[in-house]
């Protein structure tokens, strides 16, 4: 197994970039690109990443790069690879990195597409859950109570009253050959799975929790121990899907949810009510997943 | 005109199938596409070629026309040679991701099936699914038969692929009137085919580890209006190429289509009318019999709609004394979109009347007596008798 000190030093997403101080997004970006080396070609939607890392005329990729549009991604990396193993360069690397809003909502058409055709692509959606790059509005991945700039906190309502999709879930009903989650806080089991990713053929899809300091209220030194906190918790599992069988990579500390949720601007007028709806969701959510284990031994 | 010079497989088919002949003559690597009614045959077409071995592609059969052309999009900027087709309601899907396929110059050859767009639902012809489009930077071409349809499908991809032009390109054909019925076509000869047109090797844009780029950056106000000045000249470099490969095509192949117009008995005409689509044949055989009854008319077939032959259009129209201008759209509160751009074309260059005429919208049937009607006012215009700008002919409430 790879750790974070055995990794190339050669970096692939490089400094020079504009993300903010702490971004989750770029931490994905750097450790992925580390994985996946030279021999890929990267996709990009419209998101923070587009912009932070390539506004013309740089660019802080060191791989061939394009960008069509928002809701497309996961059939423009498809396209990418097929043109690719139709001039001899089937050893390629294709990776579209795309945001919680580009995935789980205006992309999931396309992303549904492409897994169902099982095209030969690597799918990251780094989650910041909410769209980020137009000013912090809700998206379906945004979890309960969130204050979103869509999601006010008003005398009538407070937040976001529905809780996060469960894209993997989604993306599992596609039995495709691989589908994790990840943790920048856990990049030993992020590179593990991107490993992985990167071994397999067909349609392999990775979620990877990305704090934001600039939509979760948070101080920029606290990103990578919010995204610790976050599986501590139990808010966010780190599961795999491979080949039929599914697997819960860490069992939480369970510790209470209202210190991640304290720690956090976007948290901070929920009530006792809130954060006891979102220890039971943990609480179902853990349930949820140890059955799913049996199914998918 | 039409004398053929070589004689190759003539079979009896529809245009849907002589599109997707064209394309299989040219050999792209990938297709991607979503079915819609009347563009379906060639979809079909493209799987059958593939399943049997006849075309050695990938056939990504994507969930919507959005990411039919995302994966030529991507294909084509990887470095392949791509085709898609489609109509109405999934051109107007698409209509988000044609900017960026002229944007970023790529030479995506597409025929559209001309199809009227809801509301109301309808599957006939209408050319208001394409004209929308007119602004996306793709060059446009209206097909008058199943053999131009061919013809135009090969020829598209050599003036798109071209250095100077490096766009992509729409070649239109109308729903069922040639989509869904069949003519004697001229099915060509693979080997003319591939010396006509070379394998496509991008030059300037690619996806290539080996040789990184950046395809479709974020741009500031620094950069895109050169961005923008780059693709009208462009547009304005296809004139010519348009012109080379018409010459080029009709020496190899025999037909001569005249480039971005053509026109017929327009010597010593009087009046002429200018019409695309389908129903140029129809208006050819009124020519003749009013000119049978030595009444002095002409006719101009707008081929291309981008970009808009402004001055052969001024050429062919010296010496009239009045022009009409038909559409199978309309820009409303304006008027046909071929007659909104012929006046702008020709303001300044001549003092003829310029009218324009409505018929056909949703597929209604244009009969030889609504061109024939068009023909009698533009010859009482021509007398100095008053009609209004817009006609809409064979309309319901509406005085002829
Ligand atoms: C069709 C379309 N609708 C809306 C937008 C505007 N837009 C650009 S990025 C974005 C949000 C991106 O959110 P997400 O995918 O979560 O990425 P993030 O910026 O949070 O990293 C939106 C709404 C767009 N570019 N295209
Ligand atoms: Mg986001």
């Amino acid at each position: 197994m790879t750790t974070v000190k055995e990794l190339p030093v050669q970096d692939y997403f490089t400094s020079g970039h504009t993300a903010c101080p702490g971004c989750g997004g770029a931490m994905v970006a750097r450790i992925a690109m580390k994985v996946f080396g030279p021999n890929t070609v990267v996709y990009h939607p419209a998101s923070c990443m587009l912009i932070f890392s390539s506004t013309y005329p740089n660019n802080a990729f060191k791989v061939p790069f394009l960008h069509v549009l928002f809701e497309n991604s996961a059939v423009c990396a498809a396209g990418i690879k097929r043109a690719l193993n139709r001039l001899g360069k089937s050893d390629v690397n294709v990776v579209a990195f795309a945001g919680d809003g580009g995935t789980a909502d205006i992309g999931l058409q396309a992303l549904s597409g492409a897994a169902e055709r099982n095209e030969d692509i690597i799918y990251i959606m780094y989650d910041n859950e909410a769209y980020m790059n137009t000013g912090i509005q809700r998206s379906s991945s945004t979890p309960f109570g969130a204050w979103t700039t869509t999601t006010p906190v008003g005398s009538v309502h407070a937040g976001k009253v529905e809780f996060k999709k469960d894209v993997p879930r989604i993306m599992m009903a596609h039995d495709v050959p691989y589908v994790a989650t990840a943790s920048i806080a856990y990049p030993t089991d992020f590179i593990k799975k991107l490993e992985k990713a990167k071994a397999k053929k067909g349609f392999r899809y990775l979620q990877v929790l990305a704090p934001c300091p600039t939509g979760w209220k948070a101080e920029s030194s606290k990103m990578v121990e919010l995204a610790r906190m976050a599986v501590e918790t139990g808010i966010w599992t780190l599961m795999e899907y491979e080949d039929g069988k599914y697997t819960v990579n860490r069992t939480p500390k369970f510790s209470p949810v209202q210190d991640y949720l304290k720690a956090q601007g976007r948290f901070k007028h929920l009530t006792p009510e809130d954060i006891k709806k979102i220890q039971d969701w943990v609480k179902s959510k853990w349930e949820k997943d140890k059955a799913l284990e049996q199914v998918y031994k | 005109m039409m004398q053929m010079k070589t004689q190759t497989e003539k079979k009896v088919v529809t245009g849907d199938y002589a599109a997707a002949h064209g394309a299989l003559l040219a050999r792209p690597k990938l297709i991607a596409a979503y079915p819609i009614t009347p563009q379906t045959f060639i979809v079909e077409h493209m799987s059958e070629f593939i399943a049997d071995g006849k075309l050695d592609a990938d056939y990504m059969a994507v969930e919507s026309e959005h990411s039919a052309m995302s994966a030529c999009i991507a294909a084509e900027a990887t470095g392949v040679r791509t085709y898609t087709a489609t109509s109405s309601q999934g051109l107007a899907l698409m209509h988000e991701t044609l900017f960026v396929a002229a944007g970023l110059h790529l030479p995506i050859v597409m025929p559209v099936v001309n199809r009227t767009l809801a509301a109301p639902i309808g599957i006939w012809c209408e050319h208001n699914d394409t004209m929308p489009q007119r602004d996306t930077g793709w060059l446009q071409v209206y097909c008058e038969d199943n053999q131009e349809v061919l013809d135009m499908v090969i020829q598209a991809y050599k003036i798109a692929e071209d250095e100077r032009v490096l766009l992509p390109i729409m070649v239109n054909l109308d729903a069922f009137i040639l989509s869904h019925t069949v003519e004697p076509v001229d099915l060509l000869d693979q080997k003319m085919v591939d010396a006509f047109l070379p394998p496509y090797k991008p030059k300037h844009a690619y996806l290539d580890p080996s040789d990184p780029m950046v395809v479709g950056s974020f741009a500031p106000p620094e950069y895109i209006m050169e961005a923008r000045y780059q693709t009208e000249m462009s547009m304005q470099a296809a004139r010519e190429v348009i012109g080379e490969v018409t010459e080029e095509f009709a020496d190899k192949f025999g037909r001569d289509y005249g480039g971005l117009i053509d026109t017929y008995r327009m010597d010593d005409a009087e009046v002429a009318l200018m019409t695309l689509g389908t129903v140029t044949g129809t208006a050819r055989d009124v020519v003749d019999s009013f000119r049978a009854n030595g009444k002095k008319v002409g006719l101009i077939k707008l081929r291309f709609f981008r970009p808009f032959p402004a001055r052969e259009l001024i050429e062919a129209t010296k010496g009239l004394k009045a022009l009409g201008v038909y559409d199978r759209a309309i820009s409303f509160g304006s008027g046909g979109p071929s007659w909104i751009e012929t006046r702008h074309a020709l303001y300044g260059h001549t003092d003829i009347p310029v009218t324009g005429f409505l018929a056909g919208l949703g597929g209604r049937d244009v009969t030889p007596e609504n061109v024939g009607m068009m023909f009698d006012s533009l010859l009482g215009l021509a007398k100095g008798q008053g009609m209004p700008h817009v006609s809409w002919i064979g309309t319901r409430g509406v005085e002829p």
